[in-house]
């Protein structure tokens, strides 16, 4: 109970403050997840990990207004969402383009959505700043059909950024991609957030995606009743890149931990007290911080900081 | 053989078209020709029963009417009736028809044209309508649940009859013949019009709503920029099958209710007894169908997406 005032006092300061989520599909079912509670502050870039199954697109979709949680909410500057809105953009799993328009009009659909006062000549322009943003200048006049996987995925991301949304949401934008495609939009997307301090929330199931790119790593453990078992800090320094990365050692740190979690530890962490549902409560006030590599004492936080820099603030 | 395999698949197919419909000429040429004979056999047969047709004249004297007059109607009739025509009687006929399609000297003998307009406008006015109905009322039924399990018992009931049935209705509730046919046009358009529009719209993807959603799109610009786009194939689909089977009723609908319209000219030929022109009429129908149907065919064309 402690920390859930807690949380409510704290999420005032904060940017995105997710409370109590409880997710239930069917009333003789167990939820698919519960007291699903975290926070995400300005700037940040945060991946979650967690076996199919667990409820991350859910949660996601919650976060997007799409879905309405069975319980809990979503709080964005101090505002409880009700519904989908502008100041969330949505990059869905499957790309999800107008198949009907081309690229440059699934964009202009976007802006004139964000921006309805706009001429058609300010759409245009704007769209093409992210056409080539994503690098598909040229393609403008393509329908979606006529694009390979990664192409699309582009065009989902430009519109995305294109509304210049508060929040990115990410439901495994690239799971359906080559992985030299992947890997080429993954350093696309580290370089645009980077320069544009886009705060994020993916969804992924690439280890190494999730420790490219993000501040901030939700383990979750396996569904029904699924919660945020841990939220792993990214301690690589923030100019990290993909070519380079697997040299530092604290990168083989963090990748273990992960892989760890997902081949084992998922598992045992799943419903600890299945039988006791009132238990859960508790269960979801031990969502803890992890350095891994690092000292899990009090050193920590101070070296994560010098690391990772003013964005991350400890919330255990 | 090296000539033949030069030729695409498309000619190909043109030549055996037009081979097969000189072997359909050629039969029905076949057909028809024993024309003469059995011509000149009825009038052996007129001079055989010469008593006969005397004892007739006689008769007809006595009920007050002209013999000789009888006679020679008799005698008109079987030169203008042949029985079913030849082909380059048909040809002679058609070539009359279309020389002089928008003639109108009085009801009983318009142009095609004429006829055809007078068809083409009833389909028209009751696709227009139809389609006006069927539009909207299909999103809204496949948009909610609640109008779908409203409307649905109705459509199921109302689907089946067929579009003739209603006309008695149509007759004695509208009171005008002409305004009963685009009421039985409207009725058999709206069904697979307001179908496929319900189906198409249930089934757009969620994906595109959602993004429409997230987007904060409004209803109406959601509706003609998402869903209505999402759903025109099919839509177009039911817009295409419902001009096909107002073109079917139509000629049955004016059989009916008569007075103008390429369904009443095609039965008045039949009481007139000239087949060519029924037969005339026949084809007319079948490639105005087709041109309708390419039409849609195109339209088809221009609203399809490949996902």
């Amino acid at each position: 109970m402690s920390t859930k005032s807690n949380a409510q006092t704290s999420g005032a300061t904060s940017f995105v403050s997710v409370e109590g989520l409880t997710k239930r599909y069917r009333d003789d079912l167990p939820p698919v997840f519960e007291h699903v509670s975290f926070r995400i502050e300005q700037g940040e870039f945060i991946c979650v990990i967690g076996h199919s199954g667990c409820g991350k697109s859910t949660i996601l979709n919650v976060l997007a207004g799409l879905e309405q949680p069975s319980e809990g909410h979503v709080i964005v500057r101090n505002r409880e969402i009700s519904g989908p809105g502008l100041d969330r953009g949505v990059v869905f799993q499957n790309h999800a383009l107008l198949p009907w328009m081309t690229v440059e009009g699934n964009i202009a659909f976007a802006v004139r959505s964000r921006y309805p006062d706009w001429t058609r000549k300010q759409i245009a322009a704007h769209g093409a700043r992210f056409i080539e943003m994503v690098g598909l200048k040229g393609a403008e006049k393509k329908k979606p059909s006529e694009l390979s996987g990664g192409m699309k995925q582009r065009v989902g991301i430009a519109r995305a950024f294109a509304i210049e949304p508060r929040m990115l949401l990410l439901d495994e934008p690239f799971g359906a991609l080559d992985a030299l495609t992947r890997g080429v939009i993954q350093d696309e997307l580290l370089k645009i957030c980077t320069t544009t301090q886009q705060t994020v929330f993916m969804i992924t199931h690439d280890v190494d995606e999730a420790i490219l790119l993000s501040n901030k790593i939700m383990l979750m453990s396996n569904g029904p009743r699924a919660r945020i078992a841990e939220i792993v800090v990214n301690t690589l320094p923030a100019n990290r890149q993909r070519e380079t990365m697997h040299h530092d050692p604290q990168f083989y740190r963090i990748r273990n931990y992960l892989v760890d979690f997902l081949v084992r530890r998922s598992k045992e962490l799943s419903t600890p007290h299945g039988d006791r549902p009132d238990t859960g409560r508790v269960a979801a006030a031990t969502t803890r911080l992890v350095y891994p590599g690092l000292d899990d004492g009090a050193a920590a936080p101070a070296a994560v900081a010098r690391a990772a820099g003013p964005n991350l603030k400890a919330i255990a | 053989m090296a000539a033949i395999r030069r030729f695409t698949l498309r000619s190909k197919a043109a030549l055996c078209s037009l081979a097969l419909l000189a072997l359909l000429l050629v039969i029905w040429q076949a057909a028809t020709l024993p024309k003469t004979p059995v011509a000149t056999a009825a009038t052996t047969a007129s001079k055989a029963t010469s008593a006969e047709a005397a004892e007739a004249a006689e008769y007809a004297v006595l009920m007050g009417k002209a013999p000789d007059l009888g006679a020679d109607g008799a005698a008109a009739d079987s030169m203008k009736v042949t029985g079913f025509p030849s082909p380059a009687e048909f040809a002679h006929e058609a070539a009359r028809q279309l020389a002089h399609p928008f003639h109108d000297n009085g009801p009983n003998d318009k142009g095609v044209a004429i006829q055809l307009g007078y068809s083409l406008v009833r389909v028209a006015a009751g696709y227009a309508i139809a389609l006006l109905v069927a539009v909207p009322l299909g999103f809204v039924i496949g948009m909610s649940r609640l109008a779908f399990l409203a409307f649905n018992p109705f459509i199921q009931v109302l689907k089946p009859i067929s579009p003739l049935a209603w006309m008695p209705i149509a007759l004695y509730t509208i009171k005008s013949s002409s305004a009963s046919a685009v009421f039985v046009i409207f009725i058999c358009s709206v069904w697979p019009m307001l179908v496929n529009t319900a189906f198409g719209v249930a089934g757009v993807r969620r994906d595109w709503l959602n993004v429409a959603r997230t987007l904060e799109v409004p209803p109406l610009r959601s509706a003609l920029w998402v869903v209505l786009p999402a759903a025109a194939p099919t839509i177009v689909t039911g817009m295409r099958i419902s001009m096909g089977i107002a073109w079917l009723v139509i000629v049955a609908a004016e059989m009916l209710v008569g007075g103008t319209g390429i369904g009443y000219f095609l039965w008045n030929e039949w009481n007139n007894l000239s087949l060519a022109n029924v037969l005339f009429s026949v084809l007319l129908i079948g490639l105005v169908g087709m041109t309708l149907d390419l039409l849609f065919a195109q339209l088809q064309r221009k609203v399809t997406y490949v996902d």
